[in-house]
């Protein structure tokens, strides 16, 4: 049997907090900083409305994520699934808040904070998954039916989720999971009879769409069609970038972003306003510190030795690399304006949380890494 | 357990691996991107954000005041306070135009104008309340600021002529650009496209108007997403317009226009007789320049066009008349020259001459008796002139015509002049496609039929006559451009190619109609010594007397209605001895021009000579510094 921390006994609070990846707490910070920094020069150089507050809810995140990354893994574990139907519940309700008559909703207000259930759900379906996979031997996940459920645990929310609409948090629920499968050892060929079959559903799912995403995708195709509708915030986004050239116009200097040619500068088009005052140097180092960020992840998910933890940490660290790919590559003009935030930069409450809240699960696996994790939750062997 | 952990683990590290490498690749595209449109592109997307960012502005230049000789201001620029309402700058807009109302009344279709314009805009973009307000309503506007917010009292510029309509026909007006205007412009100014810029769109201020519109200037502003200005980034001030002086005397035009105005339709002209510099230029009724500015009415402006008295013309150049017994002089000049007739020849009047079947009538029933040339003129008349023109023919009295300015344009400095016509033998044929009758040249000889003339046009066959020269008539004496005040040269004029002693014989008649007992304009001489004019009346017919009414009896001018008058013509010149000034009057069914035109002419001419800037001492009819006071 390997030896471990765990086989020592139990760990003291301060043993976990020892054990803490604080390196990759560091990075966070550098890019909450670079968030904070942003915002403030996207309130025209004031704390408020938006750098100030992002900066409050940092503080709670961090909190959080501490909490969550010297809670014992196996109560995570072990709690998966009643998360897991606790948000869906919460998608359920925010639904049924919309039929009622208070209109399409995304939120819950609980008075002290607006809850966006789908962006919890981006981590409570992650461990949901994990928790799945991590009792199923190689042979079960080559059996088709087998994968029923945790198909069945996907489709739940992203149905929820596209009823909203939020077509951006449920394709990246779609590709996260298809992350947790793909490491999980489903088979390659399986994954290609899914993306034919969603190739084939695509004429079905145009109908279903709403107008105002038809015309995204449209404008997306071809963005001087609509120079003045929704092909402007490409367009103008373009421009911002482009004008920022190799070392951008300063900070603070951003012509576009400061006299609000470009719009929601301080959440989805916030990397464009970084490229716009620092340039292409700024937009690379910021892609930098993201990779340096993701290279955590894969190290710490190839050091844990349960299977709960290595999906939970690439699992999130997947969520991670897509927020951070969609959103540059939107407001870059790659892809239809979907409306992903650019992780810990941009302004928004939930988002941060449910972020700082993943990464406390990836600190966890590591303060947990040499854990032995039960087909259950539980401690021993089964 | 370890063991099937174990093979996990490692399809976990290599799957870990691939999906690694696709984040990898994925970020190179991402860098790629970044290259591509922040290095390649970068420089139309930095032209493009430009575009955003800068929007320039076009500053109007203040256009140039016209001037008389003596720098009276004939048009100026006014200020003009309007009041403005910024929507954003006050909570409640209806309840600041409430307050508003109660101070300056606001009618309810202005009202809710103010309202739909308020809404169409953006906030921040000023609406106009009301225009062109007095000194009254702007303080008490000012005194009330702090009850009004979002009221700003802005200065703008707009025309005014403090003549009004005694110079509209001189100054003309100016009126927003029309899409023609554009069209015309080849200089393509930027100005033009300016909304609310005026132009000049008749008169003085049309002929000059690219001196007094001077250049623009620009700004440039930095403008956000909304297309509010945040800063000026730089502003090039533009040039004003130059002011314009006229050769008019403000004092001469409006003693013309006195005289002139309780006649229905009239025109006037005084030109200096050396250098063509016009004095006075008057052409009644008039019509308001100072309404076009603001802009007319519907109603307005059809009542304007509907007239029959036509006061957007500006009768001095434009307006058409058959010289009448004016053109006499002309007939004897070409008579003369070509030695048809001595002067001391002598034709006997009986009050009619015949050729063929036809009687051709003298205004005097019962006849002068013998005539010679200076009687001729002195009593004028028409049977002298009958056979004289028989003798010399169309063509050659036509010829003498055109080199006294009369059948072509004089080129005044003023739009929309007409020409005229000297009719001769090869004109009719081409015209008419019949050939010309002798009868037509005795007719052609008093200045009646096809003969046709400006009253400026008559003012400066006289002037050529007193002065010898081909002069040409112009208004503007000089400029001043950023105040360097420079007088345009005007060329010297040729000498007029005709024996002197012709010229002589022909101003010594005109001296008897006005200086002698038996002259027709005895009565409207001027008798103060050294100031003597010497002048030609002319009564044109309108109406052809049929031969019943000669055998009834003719009736008197009053008796006739109005349209069927005579028109009342007197030129002149003066003084006598070296002739400085020329005058014509026309009075559009005026009656005789002895009685009508001429004590007109005589007072305008006395005035005019009485005001000479000069006063005889300065042959260059320059204001003296000391007497530049002196002016009305």
């Amino acid at each position: 049997m390997r030896i471990g921390a765990a086989d020592r006994g139990p760990m003291t609070i301060g043993q976990k907090l020892w054990q803490v990846n604080w390196s990759l707490v560091s990075f966070i910070i550098v890019l909450t900083g670079i968030g904070c920094a942003m915002l403030y020069s996207a309130g025209d150089a004031n704390w408020n409305p938006w750098a100030k507050r992002q900066l409050i809810r940092f503080g709670i995140g961090l909190f959080l994520m501490i909490m969550v990354a010297v809670t014992d893994i196996r109560m995570w574990m072990r709690h998966a699934y009643t998360l897991y139907f606790l948000v869906l519940g919460l998608l359920v309700a925010v639904e049924v808040m919309g039929v009622i008559g208070m209109g399409a909703q995304r939120w819950i207000d609980l008075g002290v904070i607006q809850l966006q259930p789908s962006e919890i759900m981006k981590i409570t379906l992650v461990l949901a998954l994990a928790r799945f996979f991590h009792g199923a031997s190689l042979e079960d996940i080559g059996r088709p039916m087998f994968l029923i459920i945790p198909l069945l645990l996907v489709a739940a929310p992203v149905v929820l989720v596209l009823r909203q609409p939020d077509l951006g948090t449920a394709i990246m629920l779609t590709m996260t999971a298809g992350v947790i499968f793909f490491l999980a050892g489903v088979r390659a060929w399986k994954f290609g009879v899914v993306i034919g079959a969603i190739l084939a559903a695509m004429p079905v799912a145009w109908t279903l769409l709403h107008e105002y995403q038809k015309k995204r995708i449209l404008t997306f195709l071809n963005p001087e069609s609509d120079p003045l509708g929704a092909g402007y915030h490409i367009m103008q986004s373009k421009i911002a970038l482009g004008s920022g050239g190799i070392f951008g116009k300063g900070y603070l200097g951003g012509t576009q972003s400061h006299l609000n040619f470009l719009p929601e500068k301080q959440t989805d088009f916030i990397f464009t306003m970084l490229a716009e005052e620092f340039g292409m140097a700024g937009g690379l180092l910021l892609l930098g510190i993201y990779a340096i960020v993701l290279i955590y992840g894969f190290a710490i998910a190839l050091r844990v030795h349960n299977q709960f933890g290595r999906l939970i940490t690439l699992g999130i660290t997947g969520t991670f690399f897509f927020y951070v790919f969609i959103n540059i590559a939107m407001v870059m003009g790659l892809v239809p304006v979907v409306g992903v935030p650019l992780p810990l930069v941009s302004y928004g409450g939930t988002a941060m949380l449910s972020l700082m809240i993943g990464f406390g699960f990836i600190l966890c696996s590591y303060v947990h890494r040499d854990v032995r994790v039960g087909r259950h939750g539980s401690g021993g062997e089964d | 357990m370890y063991r099937e952990d174990s093979s996990r683990y490692k399809k976990f590290s290599r799957r870990a691996m691939i999906l690694g490498g696709g984040q990898i690749a994925l970020f190179g595209l991402l860098a790629g991107r970044m290259y591509q449109l922040q290095v390649l592109e970068s420089k139309r997307y930095k032209m493009l954000a430009e575009d955003n960012r800068i929007n320039i502005r076009v500053l109007p230049p203040p256009r140039g005041r016209i001037l008389d000789r003596f720098g009276v201001p004939l048009a100026i620029n006014k200020e003009n306070y309007r009041v403005l309402l910024i929507a954003e700058r006050t909570r409640n807009v209806k309840q600041t135009l409430d307050t508003l109302g109660r101070l300056i009344s606001i009618p309810g279709h202005e009202r809710r104008r103010i309202l739909r314009e308020i809404k169409r805009r953006r906030d921040f973009v000023p609406v106009t309340v009301q225009e062109n307000l007095d000194w009254h309503k702007v303080s008490r506007i000012e005194v009330n600021a702090p009850d009004l917010p979002g009221i700003v009292i802005d200065v703008g510029q707009s025309r005014e002529y403090p003549l009004g309509a005694d110079s509209a026909h001189l100054l003309g007006y100016v009126a927003s650009v029309s899409e023609k205007d554009k069209k015309q412009d080849r200089s393509r100014d930027p100005l033009l496209e300016l909304p609310g810029f005026r132009i000049g769109k008749s008169g003085v201020e049309k002929e000059q108007d690219l001196r007094l519109r001077g250049k623009a200037g620009n700004s440039q502003l930095e403008v956000n997403a909304l297309g509010r200005v945040i800063r000026e980034l730089s502003r090039q001030e533009g040039q004003p317009g130059d002011d314009v002086i006229l050769t008019i005397d403000l004092g001469i035009q409006n003693l013309a226009i006195e005289k002139l105005r309780d006649k229905k339709s009239a025109a006037a002209v005084v030109m200096d007789v050396n250098s063509g510099g016009v004095i006075a230029l008057a052409s009644v009724p008039g019509y308001d320049p100072n309404a076009f500015n603001t802009g007319l009415s519907g109603k307005q402006w059809r009542k304007i066009i509907r007239d029959p008295l036509a006061p957007l013309t500006n009768k001095a150049v434009s307006g058409l008349y058959a010289p009448g017994s004016t053109f006499k002089m002309v007939v004897a000049m070409a008579a003369l020259e070509h030695g048809v007739v001595m002067p001391d020849h002598k034709v006997f009047c009986r009050g009619h001459v015949e050729l063929g079947n036809a009687r051709f009538h003298c205004w005097k029933k019962h006849g002068h008796g013998w005539m010679d040339l200076n009687a001729a003129l002195q009593q004028s008349c028409d049977t002298y002139f009958y056979e004289i023109a028989k003798r010399v023919g169309i063509d050659k009295i036509a010829a003498m015509g055109r080199r006294f300015g009369l059948g072509q344009s004089t080129g005044i400095d003023l739009p929309n002049e007409r020409g005229g016509l000297m009719p001769t033998s090869a004109w009719k044929k081409k015209r008419l496609g019949v050939p010309w009758q002798k009868g037509e040249t005795l007719v052609a000889g008093i200045g009646q039929g096809f003969v046709l003339t400006t009253p400026l046009q008559l003012a400066v066959m006289t002037s050529r006559l007193a002065s010898g020269k081909s002069v040409k008539p112009h208004l503007v004496h000089g400029v001043v451009s950023a105040g360097v005040k420079r007088t345009l040269q005007v060329p010297a004029a040729q000498k007029i190619q005709i024996a002197p002693e012709v010229r002589r014989l022909v101003m010594e008649g005109m001296n008897s109609v006005s200086n002698t007992e038996r002259g027709t304009a005895y009565r409207a001489r001027i008798k103060e010594p050294g100031f003597e004019l010497a002048g030609k009346t002319g009564t044109a017919q309108v109406k052809r007397i049929s031969k019943h009414e000669r055998e009834t009896m003719v009736l008197k001018n009053k008796e006739r209605p109005w349209k069927d008058r005579d028109h009342a013509l007197f030129v002149a010149y003066a003084p006598v001895e070296k002739p400085r000034y020329a005058i014509a009057v026309v009075v559009e069914h005026g009656g005789g021009g002895s009685a009508v035109a001429a004590p007109i002419a005589r007072d305008i001419m006395h005035e005019t000579l009485k005001r000479d800037p000069s006063g005889y001492r300065d042959r260059d009819g320059v204001a003296r510094e000391n007497e530049k006071g002196r002016k009305a």
